[in-house]
């Protein structure tokens, strides 16, 4: 068990090295700027993103299992930190409008995103218990401080607690599954309790402990991704925080908790799908059900999409149910057009917002579509596209999870989810008739500066062209397994 | 770029173009929104023009790769039974545009732009041989109804919209349920592969319950044809004509391209079922169209009644004629092609019948801002060349020799005769019903007393509006004395669609 460190091996995480260094050097620079730089930070950091992007893109292809086994280096690593650092660019120009407009603007809080994005990576390319469990602390607790940061309002702080609160009981759980695991394997490392899962001579008393850790696992994932019974947290905690952080917890963490999923269940008890399969077909129909349910009622729009993310979920968990590649193919295909949806989503409502003016009604939309034809039109696109209807993406990925689960025996999964995606239609509709059929009461205009304002047509547009093309990003899907 | 796809991108950008203008160069934007329609139009006659009728193969196909993984194919085509109907909507379009000229004065010109979108997207769903394809067509003209009727409509638009879009989606989603089910079986959406897929009848029984819901609903056929009264009401004149003369169409539609080429056993299996169903639309919904007060709803009624007689001309076949052991069909073959090309000339006669008779009722509404049929009385008086128009196309709509609301009914009557008296006697009897409806309601509106004194304040029909009725007129009567170019250029595709609605799939 000896181990000889390589100084060699740090080429492979040089993306996470390089985002640390950035990350503590902006910490410094941001002391000494006076106020009238602030915008040196979000600068700074979008460097950041970009940079490690690129990094994280020019190791696409290298394959390594570095560190003593507990950091890996695989394709599909590399394209997930890719994405992650994409979307997070994306984020973080629709988040700046947003701290504008309500005196938020701050240093820490460009910190704390890139170092909840550090934690993404780390759970992306972890390859033993502890560095997933490392990775995933650095996530959320940075999260956690985010949603403080408006601490003023009373309503963030409640739902920085909660989340705080729940997300230790997650992460308790997921430990306490891990420390099952480690138990009985006797091992961290996730290729070693793969091994040890597929052996062919585990006596039953092993199986049952494998299968008790795996319970507290699946609990632990779900806990994270928000999926039904597990998702109290998800409308209280995306109502309360400053629509900004909304914005970026429903959407970037999504990327790493799949690779999370994906580095614990399939590469590491991949043996025991059949088990796994079956508590995720519950938790994927319940969340599907009482996201597109209960969703009906809401009235709050950032309340509307966390009950419309739970639903989401619940697809792309049944992606995962299937057990084949192209299945998992299916589910981080939904997971990457999910964020790009959400994306715009919030997006829009942020769009929205003014000095003192906080958008968070669904009727703040009201008239949209008359001063504002072209943000409306995008709004448009994107609810139809979550509705699921074509030629917007949001079709094609449903189409894709429907095809697997089909593909997989499932035929009443499938039609259970299509009547829960006409059920869920009804909400995106409300909206859409709360831009188009109704008339403003007052003056709607959209201040946003340009930069958001094309960051965000072309985020629409993306939903229409991907649309139209998806075939491309279906293949690299696939091709991540 | 080939014809097909032209007719189809043309209009989609073109209204994208017509959006860039806005409404703030609401003339500039209507031109260029007649410009583009008629140029779509001439272009769909060289469809019609090229057309091969010798043969039921596809014609003017275009095949390309677009999305691998699952071998779904940009695919397009058209047989005698699309390219009837494509012209049908390239007509229409204009029609209505011209129609919204100076009546919609809210957003002109995304009014005008959601107009060419869904012409476009509808050229797509006639015209496209891969299923998938077909669905995204299928799908997204919802998106421009929606918006025509939510946006431009009357009082009650919101509930008529979202009702008219989830009553549609609902429908279709197990349309793709089923379509994926058998890609998963034979590994191809194209429509071909489909019709050539073996299936039990189990399977098919599902399959072809799941496209009837889809295209049930959008025929409509009584009991899911609720959201269409609600609909018609509140939707503006155009989205109304639309929605009467190319919308229901891609119901019908469906029943060809679909339900009887690949599920043709649970076709026969459950043909009597759908037939009950055209039956009650044909009669009850003829009665309930007679107690309305509401002149767009009388309307929407009539065209669920009208409708029937597509689906019992279809599902008729099945008790005329049988696939015999030798592979010869026995029966009246005659019956048969009057069953289907009856429904197929009633599509198209209603099309243009009932956009006349939506516009008819759009003229008198511009005017007094009343649908009420006890508004009105004795428009004759002051609107001597609309009543001309209106009592034609009330005619027409009552079934009148020489006009084409006769044709059709009449070809699906005879062919009725053929496979029980019963379903012809019922069919028939509509013709009287039919008649009373559409005559009361001419009565009470156009003739008697004056008795609403604005009505002897009306105009008489504009240049405009002349230029309209006086084209669908042509075009009725027309249909209505020498149908037969139409049956020739569908006859070849008829055939073939009953050699393959006779042809069991059930696997050996």
């Amino acid at each position: 068990m000896d181990y000889q460190f390589n100084t060699a091996d740090l080429v492979f995480a040089l993306p996470e090295i390089f985002m640390l260094s950035a990350i503590s050097l902006i910490l410094l620079i941001d002391l000494f700027v006076s106020q009238r730089f602030q915008n040196l930070t979000y600068t700074l950091a979008q460097i950041t993103l970009f940079v490690t992007g690129y990094l994280a893109f020019s190791l696409i292809g290298e394959s390594q299992v570095i560190f003593d086994g507990t950091f890996v280096l695989d394709t599909m690593g590399s394209t997930f930190k890719v994405f992650t650092m994409g979307f997070a660019m994306v984020a973080l120009v629709y988040t700046r409008h947003y701290l504008k407009v309500h005196n938020l603007f701050r240093g820490e809080y460009f910190v704390l995103a890139l170092l909840s994005v550090l934690g993404m990576m780390v759970m992306i390319s972890a390859h033993s218990l502890l560095t997933i469990y490392l990775g995933l602390e650095i996530m959320s607790l940075s999260l956690y401080t985010l949603i403080a940061i408006a601490r003023d309002r009373a309503t963030a702080v409640e739902a920085a607690l909660k989340y705080f609160v729940l997300g230790a009981i997650a992460s308790g759980l997921l430990l306490y599954g891990m420390s099952m695991i480690y138990g009985i394997t006797g091992s961290l490392d996730i290729a070693q309790i793969a091994t040890f899962a597929t052996s062919a001579t585990l006596a039953s008393e092993q199986v049952l402990i494998l299968n008790f850790g795996l319970v507290f696992l699946v609990i632990g994932i779900a806990f994270k991704l928000g999926a039904v019974p597990f998702h109290m947290w998800v409308p209280d905690v995306y109502q309360g925080a400053p629509t900004s952080v909304t914005m970026f917890l429903s959407t970037v963490p999504k990327i790493a908790a799949t690779a999370m999923l994906v580095r614990l269940l399939i590469d590491g008890l991949g043996a025991m799908q059949a088990y796994w399969s079956d508590l995720f077909m519950v938790l994927a129909i319940l969340s599907i059900a009482l996201g597109s349910l209960v969703a009906l009622m809401q009235s709050n729009i950032k309340r509307l999409l966390a009950y419309s993310t739970i639903s989401h979920i619940g697809f792309i968990l049944l992606g995962f149910t299937t057990g084949v590649i192209e299945g998992y193919g299916a589910a981080v295909f939904y997971v990457l057009v999910y964020i790009l949806m959400s994306l715009a989503a919030f997006g829009s409502i942020i769009a929205l917002n003014k000095q003192g003016f906080e958008a968070e009604q669904i009727a703040d939309f009201r008239g949209l579509s008359k001063h504002s034809p072209w943000f409306a039109l995008i709004m448009l696109v994107v609810m139809l596209s979550m509705a699921g209807v074509p030629p917007f993406i949001g079709f094609y990925s449903k189409l894709f999870i429907l095809q697997q689960v089909i593909s997989a025996g499932y035929v009443y999964l499938a039609i259970t989810a299509v009547v829960f995606a006409v059920i869920s239609a009804y909400y995106y509709l409300q909206i859409i008739k709360t831009m188009y059929f109704d008339d403003a009461e007052g003056e709607i205009t959209v201040t946003a500066p340009l930069d958001m304002k094309v960051v965000l047509s072309v985020n629409g547009i993306l939903i229409l062209v991907i649309g139209i093309m998806p075939s491309y990003w279906m293949e690299l899907a696939i091709s991540l397994f | 770029m080939e014809l097909l796809s032209i007719l189809i991108w043309l209009p989609v950008f073109g209204g994208g173009l017509v959006l860039a203008i806005g409404n703030n160069r609401s003339e500039v934007a209507k031109w260029t929104s007649v410009a583009i329609s008629v140029v779509v139009f001439v272009l769909s006659l060289s469809l019609w023009t090229g057309f091969d009728t010798s043969t039921s193969a596809m014609q003017f196909v275009e095949n390309s790769p677009w999305i691998a993984q699952f071998n779904i194919n940009y695919h397009l085509g058209i047989d005698g039974i699309s390219l009837p109907l494509i012209i049908l909507t390239t007509f229409s379009t204009i029609l209505v545009i011209i129609a919204g000229w100076e009546v919609i004065k809210n957003r002109p010109a995304e009014y005008m732009a959601a107009f060419l979108m869904m012409e476009g997207v509808i050229i797509g769903v006639f015209s496209s041989l891969d299923a998938i394809l077909f669905y995204v067509f299928w799908e997204a003209s919802l998106i421009p109804m929606l918006l025509i009727i939510g946006v431009w409509g009357g009082q009650n638009r919101v509930y008529a919209a979202i009702k008219f879009f989830l009553y549609t989606f609902i429908g279709s989603v197990f349309m793709l349920v089923s379509l994926i089910y058998m890609y998963n079986q034979g590994g191809s959406f194209s429509l071909a592969a489909l019709n050539d897929l073996p299936l039990t009848l189990t399977e098919q029984s599902w399959i072809f319950w799941a496209f009837f819901l889809a295209f049930a609903v959008k025929v409509p056929m009584f009991p899911v044809h609720t959201w269409l009264p609600d609909a018609h009401v509140q939707a503006p004149t155009g989205g109304s004509v639309i929605l009467a003369a190319i919308m229901l169409k891609m119901g019908g539609y469906g029943f060809f391209r679909f339900s009887l080429p690949i599920t043709p056993d649970a076709s026969s299996e459950f043909a009597t079922v759908v037939i009950a169903l055209s039956l009650i639309a044909i009669v009850y919904i003829g009665f309930v169209a007679l107690v309305q007060k509401d002149m767009k709803k009388l309307i929407a009624y009539s065209s669920i009644s009208h409708m029937g007689f597509v689906t019992l001309g279809v599902f008729a076949l099945f008790s005329i004629v049988e696939m015999g052991v030798d592979g010869n069909i026995i029966g009246s073959l005659e019956g048969v092609y009057l069953g289907l090309e009856g429904a197929m000339i009633q599509m198209i006669s209603h099309g243009f019948i009932s956009a006349a008779l939506f516009l008819v009722v759009g003229v008198l509404y511009e005017r007094l801002h009343s649908r009420e049929i006890s508004t009105y009385g004795g428009v004759i008086n002051s609107m001597p060349k609309f009543t001309g128009f209106a009592v034609l196309f009330a005619m027409a709509n009552a079934g009148l020799p020489g006009t084409s609301g006769f044709v059709g009914e009449f070809m699906v009557i005879l062919s009725a005769l053929q496979a029980n008296f019963w379903y012809a006697f019922l069919a028939a009897f509509t013709l009287i019903v039919g008649a009373a409806y559409t005559l009361w309601m001419v009565k009470r509106v156009f003739w008697g007393p004056v008795t609403n004194p604005e009505v002897s304040t009306l105009s008489d029909i504009n240049n405009r509006e002349f230029f309209i009725l006086a084209t669908l007129a042509v075009a009725v009567l027309v249909m209505g004395v020498y149908p037969q170019p139409v049956v020739e250029v569908m006859h070849a595709s008829v055939v073939n669609l009953l050699e393959q609605a006779l042809t069991t799939k059930l696997p050996l």
